[in-house]
């Protein structure tokens, strides 16, 4: 069985050039998708705007920033994801993640750090607004019917209507859905309190938590482990191969041509024909909520 | 040497101006029409490209508008992803001081200027209320009468954490209480171009204070004149120099093989932005009441507009009418003498095109404008998504140039110098 292939980008470089020559050669590749790894205060480019930036200059692989849940607004995390679906035709995702450190907190200034428990809550409203907002148009919404002036069919577009424990939003976006419908939501799990509080369609996760995480969660979620690039990191992939797992997630250095052909040589790794995130993942489509319900 | 033209290309927007049924319009979403108007305007040698951004779909009695373009993309990541496809084009996005906060939106626009070579701006604006509000965490939290306050503060504030370059900041006013470590170097431009769009007295203060360009409504010569020595005089009380601070409003323009066909042409156009449904609509905007049951084509309503600017009809839109049963009375009064109908008086005395004639007329007047005082340059509004400023580029700029107030070439590496601003 082959696996789908990630790729971690770290750094803090914030020219332009030295990103476009690393995502160039991994999209020549062929590489499934990357994570821009990012934190509320941190220290290098802003991870959506840096995937936005890099999305015109490819052409295949799918571009996944981190983006914060913990001082953000959902609405604008929700508006900017679907974005950036549309400038990369159906590539983007987002990489969940919460800020417990209260220096973070300060840079906003209007509440304490939360606990663990509260950091996670809110994360998952975020996630099931954010969701709901890129449901909130349905895919038919745009009418333009001349007879009746009419650009829209306002019936088609939903009041997402969230009212939580953190925040309420009314919705519906301002972007209409985004070309996957739902770009793809992943997140860090190291242990079974996040797994269970979670709920994402790609889960990085390290080689010892794999067999657990593999046997909690239902099939359809996509297990992703984490492997830092070594001398031997083909030998290791080989026997991760054999976990359940849906791929690997590289991190740590910069990932060369010869190590991708080397996957490949191996049965390890083949590049997807799948144009988009989702399908390349083995998602399914994505069905809108709130068409289903009106529908039903 | 003539005083240099300022010209942007403001990409069309969600008001009725912007024609959504001529077989030419195309997406307002699709990544493609970004890269069309951004790429047309480069070429065209522009000094940028610009934004607008609302936070909630419009409502019209209690309902989503319908009959305009709806949606449109998050302004921040379009713009990042412009950078990808332009090189000198300056990239200026309307983002609201009110929904957003200081620290993530200085990091984020640093972000934007290093990504894109030093072309960021930012159009700062502000809506309280809680219409907007109930898309955001703090629901509508701001009175109206704090709304510069909290522009005028989250602008310095933006620009402290700018200065620092990477570094510590503490930072307490009535809004914002904030401390730690701002990630970003100094981007390229140091501070993105701030842009303000505010026209009451609180919104010109700010502006003059704070603002490197101005995006004003003001576009007959008059009120224009009016307006510019206005801004520049409130400029020069804040100890800047009056050229510090840019004065662009948007204007909309048709060019015709002759004076007659341009006025055919924008004749056309008018049609084709007021339709009946939307003649109702907008006549609605003044009244302020329901006047659904009334015909497009048939006389001015004889009742009054309702007066209460705490509950307007339109929801999500800036208010346009300081006098509702002077402006009506007026209206009711033209209508009459040259016998309109509802829909004509729309088309006569909403949203008329600014320039129309000739590629020459149009230079001429253009041209007019900026060397007598009037503005320091345009933000060109199209009707039509994408290609609606190609004529423009084609047949206008090359008459500018040999004006000799107009760029043949990009000469600065930032924004900010082709703007000829400090």
């Amino acid at each position: 069985m082959t696996l789908r292939l990630a790729v971690e980008l770290d750094g803090g470089s914030f020219a332009a050039p030295d990103w476009i020559a690393r995502i160039r050669a991994l999209d020549e590749a062929e590489l499934d998708f990357v994570t821009f790894a990012d934190t509320f205060g941190g220290a290098g480019p802003e991870a959506v705007l840096l995937a936005a930036r890099l999305a015109p200059l490819t052409r295949h692989v799918g571009l996944v920033p981190v983006a914060t849940t913990t001082h953000t607004e959902p609405f604008h995390l929700s508006t900017a994801l679907a974005t950036l679906d549309f400038v990369s035709r159906g590539r983007a995702g987002w990489q969940v993640r919460v800020s417990a450190d209260p220096g973070e907190a300060a840079l906003v200034g209007r509440r304490e750090p939360l606990g663990f428990g509260g950091l996670f809550a809110e994360a998952r409203e975020a996630v099931e607004v954010v969701r709901r907002l890129w449901d909130s148009w349905q895919d038919d919404a745009i009418i333009k019917d001349v007879a009746t002036g009419r650009y829209i069919d306002r019936d088609r577009l939903h009041y997402v209507e969230f009212d939580g424990t953190y925040f309420s939003v009314k919705g519906p976006s301002i972007v209409p859905r985004p070309p996957q419908g739902q770009p793809v939501v992943a997140a860090l799990a190291h242990g079974p309190q996040v797994w269970n509080s979670l709920d994402v369609d790609v889960y990085f996760t390290t080689p010892d938590a794999a067999a657990d995480i593999v046997r909690d969660l239902p099939a359809e979620k996509k297990i992703f482990i984490d492997v830092a690039v070594s001398d031997n990191t083909v030998d290791v992939i080989e026997k991760l191969e054999k976990t359940g797992i849906s791929g690997v997630r590289l991190t740590g250095a910069d990932v060369d041509g010869d190590l991708v052909a080397e996957l490949r040589r191996r049965g390890l790794f083949t590049p997807s024909d799948a144009t988009t995130l989702r399908e390349r993942l083995g998602l399914p489509q994505a069905v809108n909520r709130y068409e289903e319900a009106a529908h039903a | 040497m003539p005083k240099q033209i300022i010209l942007a290309a403001h990409f069309p927007g969600v008001n009725n101006t912007t024609v959504w049924s001529d077989p030419r319009a195309g997406s307002q979403i699709a990544f493609d029409s970004f890269v069309h108007l951004a790429r047309t305007a480069e070429r065209g040698l522009f000094d940028f490209f610009f934004l607008a951004e609302g936070l909630r779909l419009r409502e019209q009695r209690g309902l989503i508008h319908d009959l305009d373009v709806v949606g449109r993309p998050d302004t921040l990541t379009v713009l990042s992803a412009l950078a990808a496809v332009t090189e000198h084009l300056g990239l200026a996005g309307t983002l609201n001081a009110t929904w957003h906060e200081p620290f993530e939106l200085a990091r984020q626009l640093a972000t934007l200027d290093h990504l894109s070579n030093g072309r960021a701006a930012w159009n700062v604006v502000t809506s309280p209320g809680a219409f907007f509000g109930e898309n955001f965490r703090r629901g509508g939290f701001l009175d109206h009468a704090d709304r510069y306050v909290r522009a005028a503060e989250f602008i310095t504030t933006a620009k402290a954490l700018w200065d620092t370059g990477g570094g510590d900041f503490r930072i307490r006013t009535s809004q914002f209480d904030i401390s730690g470590t701002f990630p970003v170097p100094r981007s390229p431009q140091g501070h993105p171009v701030i842009l303000q769009a505010g026209d009451s007295a609180g919104g010109r203060d700010v502006a003059a204070e704070h603002a490197d360009a101005i995006f004003s409504r003001h576009h007959r010569i008059d009120d224009a004149r009016e307006f510019y020595r206005d801004i520049k005089t409130r400029v020069a009380g804040h100890g800047r120099d009056p050229d510090d601070l840019k004065i662009i409003p948007g204007v909309s323009y048709v060019l015709g093989d002759s004076a007659a066909d341009a006025q055919e042409k924008a004749h056309h156009i008018r049609r084709q932005q007021v339709s009946p449904q939307t003649a109702i609509l907008l006549l609605e905007q003044l009244w302020n009441r329901d006047l659904s049951g009334y015909d497009p084509e048939g006389p001015l309503p004889s009742i009054d507009p309702v007066l209460d600017e705490d509950d307007t009809i339109i929801k999500g839109r800036a208010g346009m009418y300081p006098d509702r049963i002077g402006t009506a009375n007026e209206w009711r009064a033209l209508a009459e003498q040259k016998k309109l109908s509802i829909r004509d008086l729309i088309i006569e005395v909403t949203g008329r095109q600014n320039f129309i004639g000739t590629p020459a007329d149009v230079a001429a007047r253009l041209d007019e404008y900026v060397q007598t005082g009037a503005c320091d340059g345009f933000i060109l509004v199209p009707h039509l998504t994408p290609t609606g400023l190609d004529d423009f580029v084609d047949q206008v700029v090359p008459l500018l140039q040999e004006r000799g107030v107009f760029r043949t070439g990009y000469t600065g590496t930032t924004l900010r110098q082709n703007l000829g601003l400090r």
